[in-house]
């Protein structure tokens, strides 16, 4: 009786295991981890829903890729641990390309230009942004980014903050804790142009894009060992884009193509 | 991992200083507070204790974060008015911010605890002092306040490593305390054992302060010790318990 039942269990399980695996290579399943706190790349909207660029941009991919996806937010500062530790298969969270990211996970091709830009209250005077000219000043940026890095680096003599979250520093500059910030051009051109709040301020210097800081741009982060994942992500990139769906999403939210920067 | 130890151990210790620094001048200044806030709260009238319970119940019913986030991004949208009254200078700087905030309520925390000592100093000796005519000044310095301290200052403790602890928000608006430099490292090398140190150098200090308050706590009892080594337990609650029923029997 017991030997019955456990060869009942046993060739059900048989039964089922090729169907299952059948299911899962037609249809891929993806979770995408993004930070949800980063307009308009990716926010929660009103009705508490994630949307932005990186969020449709991910659906168009998913549309493309015939993948049933899910999006799941996370704390920026633990945005590749997370992706490692197997909480979500692939980050779409406006990440710079950098060298040392890489060694943790590896990227797409970008699909955004990347440029870092200084930010100041309108009324502010500054116009040399060199470290020099910066000493003693209070300048801002969101921690764990290129950002961070690039001011902890050459601007050893001004008081550089980093705050939890994009949002944050925003907040602070347009209190006049910041004399600057520094931040990603295109949503710092977004939040100067069309926010309320962000209108205390402008973009100020010239752009940043020194590869060592800002990489090659804006990608896609999967494990190392999704390289079939990474692929496929590309090919379905490069659809998009030749299709004009990118474009049609860019165009939703930018006045300018974020990834010729024109 | 070592390695890691020899690269930024200098940055994590710099991040300990910091927060050693935050959690003594807040504990310190709450101390201050709650001291005159308790004896308000337990012998004053309705008047005097309503606005004290309702700081209290604020203080104790609303996690530390929200009220660090209140008071941090809360004053940076009254920046004009501040500035007017020629306060924004501490708003300004998140170390005060966080000083503030933690200071309120620590002192809320603190000020309930020796209110409890307060109430358990026991009738007889108040009335004994009372008796031989003490004013209530002396009373209080003599009777009432070493009495409610001895009986306080094991929870008390317990209430500065919290404030330790809960110290690591600070990082989040900005300031490097050891949480702040841990978050730093760790975005800068993807290193998880960075929180390891991070971890064990907290334990350090609790570790220390624990042993220090123990030493504190010997000697605000020390008039007892040899009841205390006569019983079985040396723990300070049964302490403080049989000193009491030593008062009234």
């Amino acid at each position: 009786m017991n030997k019955n039942l456990r060869s009942l269990a046993l060739s059900a399980m048989l039964a089922i295991a090729p169907v299952g695996s059948a299911l899962a290579a037609d249809n891929l399943t993806l979770r995408i981890g993004t930070e949800g706190a980063y307009p308009p790349f990716n926010y929660f909207s009103a009705d508490g829903q994630l949307g932005g660029f990186d969020v449709e941009i991910g659906k168009a991919l998913c549309a493309e890729m015939q993948a049933r996806c899910s999006f799941v937010a996370q704390d920026w500062d633990g945005i590749i641990p997370a992706l490692k530790a197997g909480k979500y298969d692939v980050i779409i969270a406006s990440m710079f390309i950098t060298e040392k990211r890489k060694k943790q996970v590896h990227f797409t091709n970008p699909y955004q230009k990347a440029a870092m830009t200084f930010v100041v209250p309108k009324d502010s005077q500054q116009s040399d942004f060199s470290p020099e000219a910066m000493a003693g000043k209070t300048i801002g940026a969101q921690g764990s980014s290129t950002q961070a890095d690039y001011l902890t680096a050459l601007y050893p003599d001004s008081d550089v903050r980093l705050y939890p979250t994009q949002d944050a520093v925003n907040l602070d500059l347009v209190s006049g804790r910041l004399d600057a910030q520094v931040g990603d051009m295109i949503p710092m051109l977004d939040w100067t142009r069309g926010s309320e709040d962000g209108s205390c301020c402008k973009l100020a210097g010239e752009p940043i894009t020194d590869p060592a800081f800002v990489g090659e741009g804006v990608g896609m982060a999967v494990r190392q060992e999704d390289d079939a994942l990474r692929q496929k992500l590309n090919k379905a990139l490069d659809t998009i884009v030749a299709n004009g769906t990118y474009k049609a999403i860019n165009d939703k939210f930018f006045a300018i193509n974020i990834l010729t920067l024109k | 991992m070592f390695e890691l130890l020899i690269d930024y151990g200098p940055r994590l210790l710099d991040g300990a200083l910091m927060t050693l620094k935050l959690t003594f001048l807040s504990v310190s200044i709450a101390a201050l507070l709650s001291l005159p806030l308790a004896i308000l709260r337990h012998s004053g009238g309705l008047a005097v204790q309503l606005p004290i319970r309702l700081y209290v119940s604020f203080f104790r019913g609303t996690p530390l974060l929200a009220q660090l986030f209140l008071l941090y991004y809360g004053s940076g949208q009254f920046r004009p008015e501040l500035q007017q009254l020629e306060l924004w200078w501490f708003f300004r700087d998140p170390f005060y911010c966080a000083l503030l905030t933690f200071a309120l309520n620590s002192a809320a925390y603190q000020l309930e605890i020796l209110r409890g000592g307060l109430q358990a100093v026991p009738r007889g000796e108040i009335e004994a002092g009372i008796a031989i005519g003490m004013t209530p000044r002396l009373l209080y310095q003599k009777i009432i306040l070493p009495h409610s301290y001895r009986i306080a200052f094991p929870a008390l403790g317990n209430e500065i490593i919290l404030m330790l602890k809960g110290g690591a928000i600070a990082s989040v608006i900005t300031i490097l305390d050891l949480m702040g430099n841990t978050r730093r490292v760790f975005s800068q090398t993807f290193d998880i054992s960075v929180y390891f140190w991070a971890a064990l150098i907290y334990l350090l200090i609790t570790t220390g302060f624990v042993l220090l308050w123990r030493l504190g706590e010997k000697r605000l009892t020390r008039h007892m010790q040899h009841q205390l080594n006569g019983s079985q337990s040396t723990t300070p609650i049964t302490a403080t318990r049989m000193e009491e029923s030593a008062h009234v029997s």
